[in-house]
């Protein structure tokens, strides 16, 4: 489970998902590693604006994970804005070591076990080899 | 919870999940090619689009567009295990008429082959009420893909006037043991001795639907049809939340 995908996730259960205690899920117990994956300095340019900047500081101090920006970065600051790069097309543009880190962060960071608690009702779900399970038992459905 | 409702929940855990959850190497080696409709739908978004791919299966729509993020749930752990390997995008374990996700977030969904795997009315405009809810109500849209009762050009041959609730076989043989041949069709088999596999069969409920229908169910979930058709033995609508601009 990436640390991007929390941003997207609540309660399953009915009765929490409209509850502000619901997200961001909390992880519990979490097993951490770095899985590798293709740099896309744009996906990082273009998924900023959906992080919800605030949740994602809180689960990582949670997570133990100390580099986060404070603020949400600015697009500006993805992209070496020098000289030599200035009037170059926007794929080819050099990004910036922030937008290597926040790429470490959201996609390549990974809770491999642990659980994520909801903060409402206190509900534990599972994460196993890196995959996070949602079904309810019957009777909170 | 009343009892048609927990009759069909069992129903589908006994013809749906059970099944998926048996199938799932031998299905996901089936199912690579994505549909047009589909792939056009995906390849359409803007880049950064969030969404969602409800009932993902082994995840081949994970394949088709790496500049989106999408978010993919299925009952099936095997088959998320395998859907969770297609970076960047993101897999989970989850009931499509409980998902983990906030109202009103998303750009898209697509729910490609699931809708009919349930087993009532009820039970399908209600997922598709919850598909539409995890939607931006300004311009989020969601892609629904069925089997269409209307397919006599197919090998099942089925057409209209015929019951639209029916089981379908997924054959799986056992080689010494071993997982290989399974097929959900008849097929010849040249390397293999038929008579040192053991066949082994799964029902699998479908809900086969009429033309029109799927387009009524979104209606009664409350949502709007954009565009919608048949394409290869299915329908398909593209549906959006009903105060869509």
């Amino acid at each position: 489970m990436k640390i991007l995908t929390l941003n997207f996730l609540t309660c399953a259960r009915k009765t929490c998902k409209s509850s502000p205690a619901a997200f961001p899920l909390h992880p519990r117990d979490a097993e951490l590693e770095i899985v590798e994956t293709e740099f896309n300095a744009l996906f990082i340019q273009n998924i900023l604006p959906r992080v919800e900047w605030d949740a994602l500081k809180g689960l990582c101090t949670e997570l133990g994970l100390t580099n986060v920006p404070p603020e949400a970065p600015e697009p500006k600051e993805l992209f070496d804005t020098s000289i030599k790069s200035a009037g170059i097309d926007e794929k080819e543009k050099e990004p910036t070591q922030l937008t290597r880190d926040l790429h470490n962060l959201l996609l390549e960071t990974t809770i491999q076990s642990g659980k994520l608690v909801c903060g409402n009702c206190g509900h534990e779900y599972a994460i196993k080899e890196g995959i996070a399970n949602f079904l309810l038992p019957s009777h909170m459905v | 919870m009343d009892d048609t409702e927990k009759y069909g929940q069992a129903y589908e855990a006994k013809h749906v999940h059970e099944v998926y959850e048996e199938i799932a190497d031998h299905f996901s080696g089936t199912r690579y090619k994505p549909w047009p409709i589909v792939e056009r739908f995906l390849q359409s978004l803007p880049d950064g689009s969030v969404g969602l791919d409800i009932g993902c299966g082994n995840g081949k729509y994970l394949l088709v567009n790496r500049d989106v993020f999408i978010i993919a749930s299925d009952r099936s752990s095997n088959l998320v295990r395998i859907a969770a390997k297609h970076a960047p995008h993101a897999a989970l374990v989850a009931d499509t008429l409980s998902l983990p996700h906030r109202a009103g977030t998303f750009d898209f969904a697509i729910s490609i082959a699931m809708i009919h795997h349930l087993s009532t009315t009820e039970r399908r405009v209600e997922a598709i009420a919850g598909i539409l809810e995890l939607l931006m109500a300004q311009n989020g849209k969601a892609l629904i893909y069925v089997w269409a009762l209307e397919q006599r050009d197919s090998r099942r041959g089925w057409d209209k006037g015929e019951a639209q609730d029916v089981l379908v076989p997924w054959v799986l043989k056992d080689q010494k043991g071993k997982q290989s041949k399974g097929k959900d069709r008849k097929e010849n088999n040249n390397d293999v001795n038929e008579n040192d596999l053991e066949e082994k069969v799964y029902q699998r409920y479908y809900h086969l639907f009429r033309e029109g229908e799927l387009e009524d169910n979104i209606v009664a979930a409350g949502g709007t049809v954009l565009e919608s058709g048949y394409e290869k033995d299915n329908w398909w609508a593209i549906a959006a939340p009903a105060n869509h601009d």
